[in-house]
């Protein structure tokens, strides 16, 4: 049998007295595409965080391709957060070009001559891929929020992870923009043969895009001690493309629904 | 009607409204200058027009009788220098060490601390040691620049470096980034507009604590100036003297001010005062 690229064995996760996550038992085979819902608070950038090697568990293991993860990001894990993800001093083409800068430029992490060039034109080829050649000069702070995070995701992918981690990427976008992106996600997805974790506090969103939604919720509630409690995975739903399925996770909404509310 | 608080002054009555409150404090000057006058042809507390541009006609543009130096244009030399120096200097040490002490936890934990004490230190009051320590020359002058100023600029960045979104590290080590290209391609080239602006905000107390130096031990230099002919009460020298360190002070700031724009527009962009 293949080894999951991402297995969590009684993952825990405490912050002091607050048990965040518990008995977390999941694996995740390349190429999948989680997306992943719950309460507000319940753990959902926790988990997220334990995946980039940004927090450690507190208890179990986490591996990656089977090995125990780094407890630092590392370039086979890229992420897009809601915000805050590309940087704010370069030009979109130099954002999308930084990770080869890093990988050639050791010291003064600048390009010249013939490999800036190379790294220019691999750049604007990302950009065109996400729709955005036409702002290749424009500094963050002039595109608006759902070129940025377009931005962001060709700037991850130009650094040829296997994983994406997404903490809400399209949260504060406005809906229609919404569906461009969930395209161009999707489609990308396909292509990259990407693994991607995608946190959303839209349950459509959760449904239409991956192969498998995950819910985050507490199984046991104690209203004295909320934080006695962990959140663990409490529904796993193989999504797939057809019509058994579409009826099957309509016939799933009222219940997560109501665990997510 | 329009509330107050609504109601813009244009372009050109916004300039003459800039101008007035000068206007007003110069005719004040002149009226009390010639009742003083009247009265006594021989005072020096508030001298007449003609007598500041004799004074600056001496002080500027004729050669000194004693060394045949332009006197003004070597105090300002004199002076600019060591305020370049040791603002210079302090920028260049606050730049690495605050945001060494921003990103590495293991610079941080035994320079912080550090830092804090030295900039609970009074400045003047080791001006003596500094002057005991390094003599009475130029160095002792540019130290208490760097003593007064660089402390309070090595936490401003240190606080400007933590400020930076943590996402944004996150991203650049995902990206591939070692410690040092996290530090020099994402951290610096943020910090640098905020290092201009915090020598803006510290240039005051630069040119306090320079005049403070001059003004004890110098042989040239703006602030020495003023305290020597303080003897002899020469207020038509001293006056200039004075608004020509605030002209410079000013003219420096709106300098450093227009290199950020010109150098860090997507800065100003961000901000909205491009
Ligand atoms: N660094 C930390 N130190 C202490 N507690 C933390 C830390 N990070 C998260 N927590 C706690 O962990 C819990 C889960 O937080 P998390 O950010 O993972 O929630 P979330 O599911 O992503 O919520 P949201 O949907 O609002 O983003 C919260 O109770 C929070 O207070
Ligand atoms: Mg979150």
């Amino acid at each position: 049998m293949a080894t999951p690229i991402i297995q969590a064995k009684d993952v825990w996760k405490e912050y002091g007295d607050n048990v965040v996550l518990e008995r977390i038992n999941l694996s995740v085979m390349e190429g999948e595409f989680v997306s992943i819902v719950g309460a507000s608070g319940c753990g959902k950038s926790t988990f997220l965080n334990l995946l980039l090697g940004n927090e450690s568990v507190s208890r179990g293991q986490l591996l990656l391709n089977g090995d125990i993860l780094p407890n630092e990001p590392g370039p086979e894990r890229g992420i897009v957060f809601q915000k805050y993800s590309v940087f704010p001093h370069l030009s979109a083409v130099q954002n999308v070009m930084l990770s080869d800068v890093f990988a050639q430029s050791p010291f003064v992490s600048r390009l010249f001559g013939k490999e800036k060039q190379q790294a220019y034109t691999q750049a604007m080829a990302m950009l065109d891929k996400v729709g955005l050649s036409h702002a290749a000069h424009k500094y963050p702070a002039e595109l608006s929020g759902g070129m940025q995070q377009r931005l962001a995701i060709a700037q991850a992918l130009m650094k040829k992870p296997k994983i994406l981690l997404l903490d809400e990427p399209f949260g504060a976008l406005d809906p229609g923009i919404r569906k461009d992106m969930h395209k161009l996600v999707h489609q990308l997805w396909q292509e990259h043969k990407l693994t991607i974790f995608m946190i959303t506090h839209d349950l459509s969103e959760g449904f239409s895009l991956g192969n498998r939604l995950w819910v985050f919720d507490k199984h046991r509630h104690d209203a004295q001690h909320p934080e006695r409690f962990g959140a663990q995975v409490t529904y796993d739903i193989p999504i797939a493309k057809d019509i058994q399925n579409l009826s099957f996770t309509e016939d799933m909404k009222p219940v997560i629904d109501a665990s997510v509310a | 009607m329009t509330r107050l608080i609504n109601k813009k002054p244009s372009r050109i009555t916004r300039l003459l409204l800039g101008l007035l409150p000068f206007i007003v404090l110069i005719v004040l000057y002149m009226m009390a200058s010639q009742a003083r006058l009247v009265d006594n042809p021989n005072d020096k507390l508030l001298p007449a027009m003609s007598s500041f541009v004799d004074a600056i006609n001496r002080m500027a543009f004729e050669p000194s009788r004693r060394s045949g130096e332009y006197l003004m244009l070597a105090d300002t030399l004199a002076s600019l220098s060591r305020l370049a120096m040791g603002v210079g200097i302090s920028a260049l040490i606050a730049l690495i060490v605050g945001v060494a002490n921003g990103m590495v936890p293991f610079v941080r934990a035994p320079l912080s601390p550090l830092v804090t004490a030295l900039s609970l230190v009074p400045p003047m009051a080791i001006l003596p040691i500094l002057f005991i320590v390094f003599g009475l020359g130029e160095l002792s002058k540019v130290m208490l620049i760097i003593i007064g100023i660089c402390p309070i600029m090595i936490r401003d960045l240190q606080l400007r470096t933590d400020a930076l979104p943590p996402e944004q590290i996150l991203k650049a080590q995902t990206l591939g980034a070692s410690s040092w290209q996290t530090i020099i391609a994402i951290v610096v080239p943020q910090i640098l507009p905020k290092l201009i602006e915090a020598v803006r905000l510290t240039l005051g107390s630069a040119w306090l604590f320079l005049i403070a130096a001059e003004a004890i031990a110098a042989t040239e230099g703006l602030g020495y100036r003023i305290f020597l002919i303080r003897r002899y009460l020469a207020m038509d020298v001293i006056l200039p003297y004075v608004l020509w360190i605030s002209l410079l002070a000013f003219v420096m700031d709106w300098l450093l001010r227009k290199l950020s724009q010109h150098a860090f527009t997507w800065y100003h962009t961000a901000q909205g005062d491009a």
